[in-house]
């Protein structure tokens, strides 16, 4: 074929030849470092950047953090957890100059980013998640991670007021402890409104199936149930499809209230400038950048999104009372006596794990009055 | 409503809901196969034309235009393949991964602007209004595209059997010798099967994007279109069958969910697998080694 287009192997590898050479030179010329003082930051996200969720929430924070004075952003989206993670840090590194880089993707870490981070020690190097541990990795590479269940909390009992059926539902992607802390959070919340509400839980296997999230929010509705929250990549199929069938919404990740104008609540949303800006900061003081950091709504790790036009006033004012016992730090959601959804004891009587518990790292269990099993 | 009912009546609204895109993509897939041409591009084109459709509602306000453009745009991709193929020892199914490529690439890359704003969705006819139950209502709630899908394959039927370009069509699927002796234009006849078929999966694109799940994003097949691929060998190449292989894929995708509603939450993962498992025992039970499929064109490169 390659023949009956008059093309030789030869010649193409002449082609393929200068063209490279071409890329060289153009990338030759391009600066390699930026100029002292000044930081550029490089960003990498898994999904498209405006996806109404997990990856928007990341962006938001980059396109604030890039008005700030002496800041370059760079940021590449849709980056896969294989070696063309590794690929995009080099070139952050190589031809941006990047020295504060945001691999934000769960996957990233291990092997790509301490890889890399191996590499070139004097890069900083921190990565959106809980993996980092100081026995075992080095000290140019870190962690930081919000504590979002106290928000999943506040929209629970946003959701408890809103209900009429005393049926909420709960879209899940995978039962791993940080959506099963996320499903209890909701369903305890609502339960402190009214303790009679049961919380549907439906899993749908992976982080972004649109088509099934529709199915689940179809059969939720199919159920009676008319509040329905979600901890899935894009709840935007969800969000417009509950909107659809007359249900009421509580967002997750990013602000979703655009989609759904009558059913909104509220929303449990990440506020990730706070990190980036501390980061950014440290970095351009030439101060050591923290190694595990952390934070929830106390912190400004995380934020609720504006109340929606379904919140009464009493549900107003309950979720305004407890956010401002949340804000004075300290506040447990999982405590005692607590029991699972089979009518085993989780938690003791007098026990409470506030949020930076590590119990809850381990959280294998669903509450009493959620519906559903985890494997 | 009791346990049973409502299982029922999720696998109906599933059947109704989750089908259409299946039925499309099957339907553009059997025309080409039987011209003997394979486009594995379908799933490619699935998503362009759920892209297409999407930015074009929403650029002009209208889903029917949107559903114009995106059949279009499939035709489009669909011809470059048939063109391709159509050239010496091409091979149609490294072709079409290709295409498949070329397609969501394009589809992903042009579909960046499209993925935040909401288009103007496809009206649904609501044909459950007998009803007071609001399930069964939701349920009834049946998009415009089904019923054109169920007319494809009726007149798709009724072009293979009793049309002069339908027989035409079958030849050159079956035996180009025949078809070159009669002095048939084979390139020519299997272009424009591949260009039309592939119009009809760009269709089913559309329907994803722009009635259920009625969004764009680049998640939004999750390979659909390859498993339409497969339902045609279900289907043994007949569009009549087309219709029963979608319903049964679009029902058997509603169980996973609408049992865990009720409460049989164990074990969800393999009721997602149910539609790929009935498609395994199917082919298990057809296929018998040493002898072609039934029903299968004699000219595709898969069976010579």
């Amino acid at each position: 074929m390659i023949d009956g287009f008059g093309i030789s192997r030869r010649r193409l590898l002449g082609t393929a030849g200068m063209g490279a050479a071409a890329l060289g030179l153009g990338t030759s010329l391009l600066p390699r470092t930026a100029r002292a003082g000044d930081l550029t930051v490089g960003f990498i996200y898994v999904g498209p950047k405006d996806d109404y969720g997990y990856n928007q929430a990341h962006a938001e924070a980059a396109a604030v953090l890039k008005t700030m004075p002496g800041i370059k952003v760079v940021e590449e989206e849709k980056v896969p957890e294989t070696d063309d993670v590794a690929k995009t840090m080099q070139s952050m590194i190589e031809l941006d100059g990047a020295t504060l880089l945001f691999p934000t993707s769960f996957g990233y870490f291990d092997p790509y980013m301490l890889k890399m981070a191996a590499k070139y020690p004097n890069v900083q190097f921190r990565h959106c998640g809980g993996m980092w541990n100081k026995a075992k990795h080095p000290m140019n590479t870190g962690s930081y991670f919000g504590y979002i269940g106290m928000g999943q909390y506040l929209n629970g009992i946003a959701a408890g007021h809103a209900t009429k059926t005393k049926k909420i539902g709960f879209i899940a992607a995978k039962p791993i402890p940080q959506v099963l802390l996320n499903i209890n959070s909701f369903a305890l919340g609502a339960k402190l409104v009214d303790p009679s509400i049961t919380t549907q839980v439906i899993f749908t296997g992976d982080w972004s199936m649109p088509v099934k999230e529709a199915e689940a929010t179809n059969s939720l509705a199919d159920q009676g149930i008319d509040v329905v929250t979600c901890h899935v990549d894009g709840p935007k199929v969800i969000v417009e499809t509950a909107e659809h069938r007359g249900m009421f919404t509580c967002g997750y990740h990013a602000n979703q209230s655009a989609l759904a104008p009558k059913g909104y609540l509220t929303g449990a949303e990440w506020n990730w400038i706070t990190v980036y800006k501390e980061f950014a900061a440290a970095a351009m003081a030439g101060k050591p950048l923290g190694n595990f950091v952390r934070g929830g709504l106390a912190e400004g790790f995380v934020k609720t999104s504006p109340f929606g036009p379904g919140v009464s006033d009493a549900s107003r004012k309950q979720i305004d009372a407890v956010k401002a016992e949340i804000m004075k730090g300290g506040f447990a959601v999982i405590k005692g006596p607590l029991k699972d959804n089979k009518g085993n004891a989780v938690v003791a009587a007098g026990a409470a794990y506030p949020e930076t518990a590590i119990e809850l790292e381990s959280m294998n269990y669903l509450v009493e009055g959620v519906i559903g099993s985890i494997s | 409503m009791d346990a049973a009912g409502t299982i029922i009546v999720a696998m109906i609204a599933g059947a109704l809901r989750v089908s259409t895109p299946f039925l499309f993509v099957s339907l553009g897939e059997c025309l080409t196969e039987r011209a003997g041409r394979i486009n594995l591009g379908n799933e490619g084109v699935l998503v362009l034309g759920a892209m297409v459709g999407y930015a074009t509602s929403y650029h002009t306000g209208s889903p029917w235009v949107g559903v114009l453009a995106a059949a279009v745009a499939g035709a489009l991709l669909g011809g470059l393949h048939g063109a391709i193929c159509a050239l010496a020892r091409v091979n149609d199914v490294a072709m079409g991964i290709a295409i498949m490529l070329a397609g969501t690439g394009i589809a992903f890359f042009f579909g960046k602007p499209y993925v935040q704003p909401s288009a103007p969705h496809l009206p649904t006819l609501p044909l459950g209004f007998w009803s007071d139950v609001p399930q069964v209502r939701s349920a009834l709630d049946v998009s415009p595209l089904f019923f054109l899908g169920l007319l494809a394959a009726f007149l798709l039927h009724w072009f293979f059997r009793a049309t002069r370009v339908g027989l035409r069509v079958r030849i050159v699927g079956d035996s180009a010798d025949a078809a070159r002796a009669l002095g048939l234009g084979i390139d020519r006849i299997r272009l424009l099967a591949t260009a039309c078929g592939s119009g009809l999966a760009g269709i089913g694109g559309a329907f994803l994007s722009l009635s259920y799940p009625g969004s764009w994003n680049e998640g939004l097949s999750s390979g659909q279109g390859l498993m339409a691929v497969a339902l045609v060998v279900f289907a043994r190449w007949n569009p009549l069958h087309c219709i029963t292989a979608a319903l049964i894929f679009g029902a058997a995708g509603a169980l996973g969910p609408s049992l865990q509603t009720i409460g049989v939450s164990k074990g969800y993962y393999l009721f997602y697998a149910a539609p790929y498992v009935v498609t395994l025992i199917v082919l298990a039970i057809t296929v018998r080694p040493g002898r072609a499929l039934r029903g299968m064109p004699g000219e595709l490169s898969i069976g010579r």
